[in-house]
């Protein structure tokens, strides 16, 4: 049992020291891939802007949930009033960066590695490396650009659409102030804030996207294979973001 | 049983590819042991054995995604065991594979997946590119085919699609990897024509590795025979097929038993049986 931990133990040090050893030789590459602006923005499409109606759709019900809850727990003391600020720092603070990161590593992060082990798998990673082109700047850095692009702009959008979910049903449904409810936000939600909900969503985003462009380059070419990378990678960036989140949240306090 | 290797001697510099004493080992499991082994410059050059006696592996020592263990190696006068990534790149553009499945590019259409390593090597304006890959997809029969997606081919014209891709740079030497596997008889001998006439019309040195014999045995200028990790043959297709060894018999015969067995080693089989009514 105590062997049996301390060889995981070990085969995570292993694993994690090769995941920082692939993004040294990404960051190295980045001088190379960056003219390559075409590759970055289809990536960042392929990211960001297929990704948009999940995000935008689970922004909404997010924002409506908190501001339905938001309301019965204020209202008990009075201060619904207070409903746009609970709402918006609650999701520019937290659940702005943490979901959309949940949901990148869903959707765009599983695409992603799915792409590069199928890549892998039938041999076009190898077929530019025999034409002399290095997969890592044709391939991985523009991807793992698209994907760090791509993910604070995301929980920008998600953030603004649950505001206005939290606004639809506080306001709209449950008829608190509005005057009250966005000035009181506005009162309330400072820089400091936002900056928290844009580091955290940045580093979120270099976290999903390094483990998807890992996992998928690095897959066992088989559809087991390819299959297994994809599973790692949402498990690994949901259980990678949440630990970071607590101890992004910790360093901010 | 010993096996003499037939290897013909050949002229050390008109070596395109050359093999000396070579070790290289997966997983503690040697391939190779002592090989040695001469591709001569020019000329279709057909790798043949067995399944599992080392043939891709050989392609990937050549085309340097491996390195041998112990050995010399050297490809077109470079030494493979002691080149620096960025030469190895350089020696890779003087090279040309094509790929068992075609390994074509699945979100580029068919012009831009033969155009790609222009595209990447070089700044030619767009004019320029384009009369090259339409040449080039006229040379394998497939300019009416530019602008189809990957997804849209046979398997064929994929593999024609990835020889237009792989001697789109002009390359010095053209390797084959398994080019038969899956083709009906029309693909087959389309991709057959298609080795020779590029081999001919371009003045490259061609390398296939393939099982089948009668096919590639029209083409091939000389065949080597890998057996066990060693070169067990060497010569012509017509010297190869008088060969009076048992492995080159069994190989070009198709004999299903010889040097290479028809049954997995196992236990006695009666005694097994017998072992196995007792148990029950």
């Amino acid at each position: 049992m105590v062997d049996d931990l301390r060889a995981s133990f070990i085969d995570s040090l292993v694993r994690l020291g090769s995941v920082v050893r692939f993004l040294i030789r990404m960051l190295v590459n980045l001088p190379r891939a960056l003219p390559r602006w075409d590759l970055i923005a289809q990536q960042i499409y392929n990211s960001g802007a297929l990704s948009l109606v999940i995000i935008m759709l689970s922004g909404l019900f997010v924002g409506m949930v908190l501001g339905l809850q938001g309301y019965q727990l204020l209202q008990r003391f009075g201060s619904e009033d207070a409903l746009g600020t609970a709402a918006a720092i609650g999701l520019v603070k937290e659940l702005g960066p943490v979901v959309t990161a949940l949901l990148f590593a869903g959707r765009a992060g599983s695409a992603l590695a799915s792409e590069l082990g199928l890549m892998r798998a039938t041999d076009q990673i190898s077929a530019m490396e025999m034409m002399a082109v290095d997969p890592i700047v044709r391939v991985c850095v523009p991807r793992f650009l698209g994907g760090v692009i791509a993910m604070p702009l995301l929980s920008a959008i998600f953030c603004m659409i649950g505001i206005y979910g939290a606004q639809l049903v506080g306001v709209q449904m449950m008829g608190v102030d509005s005057g009250s409810f966005w000035s009181q936000m506005r009162a309330s939600v400072g820089m400091a804030d936002i900056n928290e909900g844009i580091v955290k969503s940045c580093i979120f985003g270099v976290a999903c996207s390094l483990i998807a462009v890992y996992e998928g380059y690095h897959a066992t070419p088989t559809a087991e294979g390819v299959g297994q990378a994809t599973t790692r990678t949402v498990v690994t960036s949901a259980v990678v973001i949440l630990f970071l989140d607590y101890l992004l949240t910790a360093a901010f306090l | 049983m010993a096996l003499a290797p037939t290897v013909k001697p050949l002229n050390q510099a008109a070596a395109i590819v050359d093999i000396r004493n070579l070790d290289y080992a997966v997983g503690g499991r040697p391939v190779f042991a002592g090989l040695d082994l001469e591709i001569p410059r020019g000329g279709v050059t057909a790798v043949m054995g067995p399944s599992g006696t080392g043939k891709t592996t050989l392609l990937r020592l050549i085309t340097g995604q491996v390195t041998a263990d112990a050995g010399s190696m050297r490809v077109a006068g470079v030494d493979l065991r002691a080149v620096r990534r960025a030469d190895l790149y350089l020696l890779r553009r003087r090279m040309g594979m094509l790929f068992q499945n075609g390994a074509l590019l699945t979100d580029l259409s068919v012009f831009e997946n033969v155009a790609f390593p222009l595209r990447e090597h070089t700044d030619l304006p767009e004019r320029l590119i384009r009369a090259l890959v339409l040449m080039k997809l006229q040379a394998v029969g497939l300019r009416g085919a530019a602008d189809l997606m990957p997804s849209e081919l046979s398997g064929g014209m994929s593999r024609r699609v990835a020889l237009a891709r792989a001697i789109v740079m002009d390359p010095e030497i053209l390797i084959y990897d398994e080019p038969f596997v899956g083709l009906d008889p029309i693909s087959l001998g389309v991709i057959l024509r298609l080795i020779r006439r590029l081999n001919d019309a371009l003045g490259i040195s061609s390398i296939v590795v393939s099982h089948d014999v009668k096919e590639i045995s029209t083409v091939a200028d000389q065949v080597i025979l890998l057996s066990g990790g060693k070169v067990v043959a060497h010569g012509t297709p017509a010297e190869l097929k008088i060969n009076p060894s048992d492995v080159v018999r069994q190989f070009v015969g198709g004999l299903s038993d010889g040097p290479v067995p028809f049954h997995y080693p196992a236990p006695d089989y009666f005694g097994e049986l017998l072992a196995a009514g007792e148990d029950h």
